[in-house]
């Protein structure tokens, strides 16, 4: 009988041991994420939930006067939320379609020649820095709003369309590959019928990725409604009720920024429950976002 | 004949889909042994149960004897020297990324071989054994990925040869080829059975009539007929099987 | 309807839409252009000498300590982030078993992450290394806010090489009787590398260019981190320092740099497109093989 067994010889077998150790090191690893979403939601809501139930919830989230150094101080984020919600809003109006319209082009319609200057082009706008799009809104775009409707140009249509072009990007590559994974039959289908090419683009091929459209569209206003350093630049960030479109207007993220630096005691938690209310924003918008990942499967 | 594989009563399952129904078999030791039958009859899925390549299938559930030797392959055993010893080349060439050399010496090195002077020494005689180093010999360092997919198919025998196995594997070697590359891995399989046991899974019978000593013809995943492969391919005594290979079906 | 119908059949119809495409696709590559080239014609004759001296002051505003800093606080996060990422997408790849409950609350957990916006991970940054660990304004409190912060990029773009890489190397060296780590480290990982490099590029840029989740956790401070004090045991990580974005933030706030913003932000796009050519570049030679 020859000596080369099959046999496990040791219970532990060097191999079978650094095989073990490396398992559980590579699944700690995975957990880190979870660890990392847990960590922030305890420290979040652990320094923000005090201090909304001190102001009192109710007070907090729809107080209109947000005064944190009067006395007595006041701490209503209403404006904030507001805020938010409009330019988040204007962004969207701005943004999603020319994005959808940019990556129905690139999906369907560009040579390769053009796409390849589009592609990376998009790419680029994915790539520039927040405070760089800020510091454009505010020497280029500012001073257009001004001169255009003789206001002071910091307003809430300067921020939208400053955001309108952050979430471009994120539109355009993500309803790209929805379009993309759209089966070429379809369109066949319908230039089979006649359609034109647009025609059957428009009516078979964007109703078919209207799914992986949308979720485009929810990452984009995470993105928007997420976004700090460009719209405190461009925005006015007076803490007051938006007044309309050509006023100044602050969100949640950039009421955070402005203060922290300075902000001590209730103030200060006051603005950690100011990022507790965006991060339940985010959830939400998260989690609309997996559930129609999950629908489209 | 001496047995090298003994297999009493194997059933396996993807799932709740029966693969494999109560196969018996005896595999000799220095034959080539050639498992046909339509696709989706279960051969392949069996050939990979004798090396546990089933393991990575999620799902696989096996119940049965397979003994190697006499040693029961699904018992307490290490997967990896079971894998040592019974090697395996795939339906499609499936060389490393890496250099010629590398391929050949991955295995050698898995298992624990480091000297240079030994590796060089088993990379060429892996090599000659598959019947490509005079192809290759001026370009070993060379990206295997840069060869025919004849030659791929003959590196990756090489790279099985390597870590010199008893048993060699083959699931339809030569599909993916043409017929000048087929006709050279099949000599190359007549000239291995000297040393190695060999076991092939083919589509093609002319294949299976001209290379094997053995023939076992499986069918909806059970072992219809097994036997020399001269009288199962000129007298066989299941008219399933002789409806399979006069080509009524399949 | 058949109003409606009607309509559409008229060829006015696909003009617009036509016209309404290419319009999108100018308009988008458009923004760039003028982006891009409004900062780097406005700002490349604002570059002088003086905004890379190696100490900042009043004077010079000197950008140099912010790129040291940037290159700092990038490598300690990648040192931090590029393993863990790595080694998490190598447990979902190659070790987690279909429906291990497991899997689906970390890729949960990491869907989430990748959607917080960087003022939440500041504010975190800040509770928790700056005051609960008592790190204060440092660029290890920030470099660790940041590597959290990129943590599911880089787990995202290594799934995707790791499921890019063919069963059949995996089968072809499970068959020779190597072992899972051992597949995993010689076949698996060398054929994944050029995807998971690309997706590292992405993380630099995002390292770059972020300034929210950084002003409170590694601070303002203008010099470069160099705090080495045998007595105290202080080490450079324990100092506060800027990056390029930051310091870009800090000027704008000061209010009185508007040229040292556009020669700071010449700078920062400049990294941004050498970073996007070279994940680009990676990302070719990878579709190539």
């Amino acid at each position: 009988m020859k000596t080369n067994t099959i046999k496990n010889k040791h219970y532990f077998n060097k191999n079978r041991v650094s095989e073990n150790i490396m398992r559980l090191l590579f699944f700690i690893a995975a957990l880190t994420s979870v660890g990392a979403v847990l960590l922030i939601c305890i420290f979040l809501f652990g320094n923000g939930i005090p201090a909304m139930a001190e102001i009192g919830i109710f007070k907090f989230l729809t107080g209109v006067q947000w005064s944190p150094t009067n006395v007595p101080p006041s701490f209503g984020i209403l404006p904030m939320i507001l805020g938010s919600i409009y330019t988040t809003a204007g962004a969207i109006v701005v943004g999603v379609p020319v994005g959808i319209l940019t990556a129905v082009y690139m999906a369907r319609f560009c040579d390769k020649r053009i796409y390849k200057c589009l592609k990376p082009a998009v790419e680029l706008l994915a790539g520039i820095p927040s405070i760089v799009y800020g510091f454009f809104g505010m020497t280029v775009m500012v001073p257009l709003v001004r001169s255009f409707f003789g206001v002071n140009g910091s307003t809430m249509l300067t921020a939208s369309v400053l955001l309108g072009i952050m979430i471009l990007p994120t539109i355009i590559n993500i309803s790209e590959s929805a379009i993309r994974a759209v089966p070429e039959s379809y369109y066949e289908g319908a230039l089979a019928l006649g359609a034109s090419k647009e025609r059957s683009v428009f009516f078979v091929i964007l109703p078919a990725a209207k799914s992986g459209v949308f979720a485009s569209v929810i990452l984009g206003t995470g993105r928007a409604i997420g976004e700090t350093m460009a719209v405190i630049m461009v925005a006015g960030n007076q803490p007051r009720m938006p007044q309309g479109l050509l006023r100044g207007v602050r969100t949640m993220t950039a009421n955070i920024v402005q203060e922290m630096g300075y902000a001590a005691g209730l103030h200060r938690e006051a603005l950690i429950a100011t990022g507790v209310v965006l991060f339940v924003f985010i959830l939400i918008i998260n989690l609309s976002f997996s559930l129609l990942k999950r629908r489209d499967k | 004949m001496e047995k090298k594989f003994e297999i009493t009563d194997l059933n396996l399952w993807y799932d709740a889909f029966q693969a494999l129904k109560n196969i018996n078999i005896e595999i000799p030791k220095n034959n080539v042994t050639a498992f046909i039958g339509p696709s989706g009859c279960g051969k392949s899925t069996f050939l990979k149960t004798l090396n546990r390549m089933n393991d990575l299938v999620e799902g696989c559930k096996i119940n049965g004897k397979i003994l190697l030797d006499g040693e029961d392959v699904y018992g307490d055993i290490d997967v990896n020297a079971l894998r040592k010893r019974v090697g395996m080349v795939f339906q499609k060439p499936n060389p490393f990324p890496m250099s010629i050399y590398d391929n050949v010496a991955f295995g050698p090195r898995t298992h624990g071989k480091r000297s240079k002077h030994a590796l060089d020494e088993i990379v060429e005689t892996a090599l000659k054994n598959a019947a490509i180093w005079d192809e290759v010999k001026d370009r070993l360092k060379k990206s295997a990925l840069s060869l025919s997919g004849g030659q791929q198919q003959r590196i990756c025998i090489a790279r099985a040869l390597a870590v010199s196995p008893d048993v060699i594997l083959m699931d339809e070697p030569t599909s993916a080829l043409d017929p000048i590359s087929t006709s050279k891995i099949e000599d190359l399989i007549f000239d291995l059975k000297e040393k190695y046991s060999i076991i092939i899974v083919t589509h093609n019978m002319q294949q299976a009539a001209r290379i094997s000593d053995l023939t076992a013809f499986f069918l909806l995943g059970e072992l219809i007929e097994t036997g020399d492969t001269d009288k199962i391919f000129s007298m066989p005594k299941n008219k399933k099987t002789e409806d399979y290979i006069t080509g009524r079906f399949g | 309807m058949s109003k409606f119908l009607k309509l559409l059949r008229k060829k006015w119809f696909d003009w617009l839409l036509k016209i309404a495409l290419r319009l999108a696709a100018v308009l988008t590559i458009g923004v760039l252009f003028i982006i891009v080239g409004y900062i780097l014609i406005r700002g490349i004759p604002t570059l002088e000498a003086s905004m890379f001296a190696f100490k900042f002051n009043s004077d010079n505003q000197s950008m140099f300590p912010a790129l040291i800093s940037t290159v700092i606080i990038t490598l300690i996060s990648l040192v931090l982030a590029v393993p863990l990422g790595v080694f998490s997408a190598i447990y979902l790849v190659e070790y987690a078993k279909r429906g291990n409950k497991a899997v689906g609350v970390i890729r949960v957990t990491a869907e989430t992450l990748s959607g917080i916006p960087s003022i939440v991970y500041g504010l975190f940054g800040f509770l928790f290394f700056v005051i609960f660990m008592k790190w204060g304004n440092s660029v290890l409190a920030g470099s660790f806010t940041l590597a959290i912060m990129i943590l599911p990029l880089i787990m995202r773009t290594t799934e995707e090489a790791l499921k890019s890489v063919p069963d059949s190397f995996r089968e072809g060296s499970f068959g020779l009787g190597a072992g899972r780590l051992r597949t995993v480290f010689r076949i698996v990982l060398p054929s994944a590398m050029p995807g998971i490099l690309a997706g590292v590029i992405l993380g630099i840029g995002r390292i770059v260019g972020e300034t929210a989740a950084l002003l409170y956790t590694a601070g303002t401070v203008a010099q470069i981190p160099s705090g080495l004090n045998v007595f105290t045991g202080d080490v450079f990580w324990q100092d506060s320092a800027r990056t390029l974005s930051v310091h870009m933030y800090s000027l704008y706030r000061e209010g009185l740099y508007i040229d040292k913003m556009y020669g700071t932000a010449v700078i920062l796009l400049l990294l941004v497109i050498v970073l996007n050519t070279v994940s680009t570049f990676i990302a070719k030679k990878l579709t190539k093989k």
